[in-house]
């Protein structure tokens, strides 16, 4: 089990809960996504609470998380993307707790199984489509016609562009979960290979020294991608609620 | 050392020296000219050296999953799509090929697009200034 690393990802039921034969179980997976929105939650809360006008350290650290949330979405999707402003800021600092928090040793990493990146991905594209119709009507699938194509080509044209649009959920989601789940197993095979030497004696030990220096590095690592993936998440937000407000026009 | 030293201030009153720091000043905005321009151009060198070698590890890391996923997320909802129309419709090969192929065509374009050289779907929104990376 020590040496498995791919025993972090499983999930386990901390509450059997089971209604009408479907399974509703509060899982460990459950539990850190509670986790993610108290830490999350807590943290914008306690240090903001103070109000100071000169903000103290921890209150510039979430002030900044808003200034740059807010200037991201308001580069890609203008000023009337402000609307959106609640729903980004909340995906940002959702996966982003949930990425840092699975960096911790034990811990669980929410945003490693793809069905939750998956639900996170069709919260925004559902949310593209539904203020596309309601905003723009039918005008919406304009979305899907370029300009200036040629008559002939626009059936092809068209299908290949409701083919991408589809692949966005997808594809905003496995970007999430590939990178977290990839790092994690990188993480943990390392941090294998350091007890697996060292139980060759002496020289093992010695040798042990390279993969954990990797691990330290790789955690290094880890945490700029927790970050990166987040803002990647937040951007491509971004700039699909941008096509909701502004299609083709 | 306490006053603010003027130009030139180690006795330029005499004719003979005065000649002497017009030459030096020629000589000095000449060199900071020569400097400046040195400077643009290596500045433009940095520049454009960030931008290929921001495609080298850890980056390049990023950019390799980013292209790929948006690749095999193209192809995976065409097949989707023709494996549902085959399933339905019963027109058992032909679907999943048609649409394997269109999938494929979209994978490409997702790949193109996320690597800016193709314009967004549909035209940006008037506020947005000109995009500069799309339509290289």
């Amino acid at each position: 089990m020590a040496n498995d690393p791919i025993h972090q990802f499983q999930i386990s039921k901390l509450i059997p809960i089971e209604i009408g034969g479907l399974d509703f179980s509060f899982t460990n997976s459950a539990a850190f996504m509670v986790a993610t929105v108290v830490a999350a939650g807590a943290f914008l809360f306690l240090t903001t609470s103070s109000r100071g006008l000169v903000p103290s350290r921890m209150q510039s650290v979430s002030e900044m998380s808003y200034e740059f949330v807010a200037s991201m979405l308001r580069d890609a999707a203008g000023s009337q993307g402000m609307r959106f402003f609640p729903m980004v800021f909340s995906l940002f600092m959702f996966v982003l707790v949930a990425n840092l928090i699975g960096l911790f040793p034990y811990f669980f990493t929410v945003t490693s199984h793809l069905i939750v990146t998956f639900a996170l991905a069709l919260l925004v594209i559902g949310t593209v489509i539904v203020y596309g119709f309601m905003k723009h009507g039918f005008g919406f699938l304009k979305l899907f016609v370029p300009q200036g194509v040629p008559g002939i080509l626009v059936p092809l044209v068209v299908l290949i562009e409701v083919i991408s649009f589809l692949s966005r959920p997808i594809s905003l989601s496995v970007r999430l979960f590939a990178n977290m789940l990839a790092g994690h197993i990188t993480l943990k095979v390392f941090a294998g290979f350091v007890t697996s030497l060292s139980a060759f004696g002496a020289v093992g030990v010695v040798g042990s020294i390279l993969p954990l220096f990797m691990t330290v590095a790789i955690t290094g690592l880890e945490v700029l991608v927790a970050f990166l993936q987040a803002y990647v998440f937040a951007v491509l937000t971004c700039m699909y609620l941008n096509d909701a407000l502004h299609p083709g026009h | 050392m306490a006053k603010p030293p003027g130009p030139g201030e180690t006795g330029n009153d005499r004719p003979e020296n005065r000649a002497e720091n017009d030459i030096r000043d020629d000589e000095l905005e000449r060199r900071r000219r020569q400097l400046e321009a040195t400077l643009a151009t290596r500045r433009q060198a940095e520049r454009d050296g960030e931008k290929s070698t921001g495609s080298s590890g850890v980056t390049g890391y990023g950019q390799a999953l980013k292209l790929s996923s948006e690749f095999i997320a193209g192809i995976a909802v065409g097949v989707g799509i023709g494996w549902i129309i085959d399933r339905t419709a019963g027109t058992s090969p032909w679907g999943l090929i048609v649409f394997l192929l269109l999938g494929f065509g979209a994978g490409v374009l997702n790949v193109l697009r996320s690597a800016g050289m193709v314009t967004e779907a549909g035209v940006r929104s008037a506020d947005k200034q000109s995009d500069g990376p799309e339509k290289k």
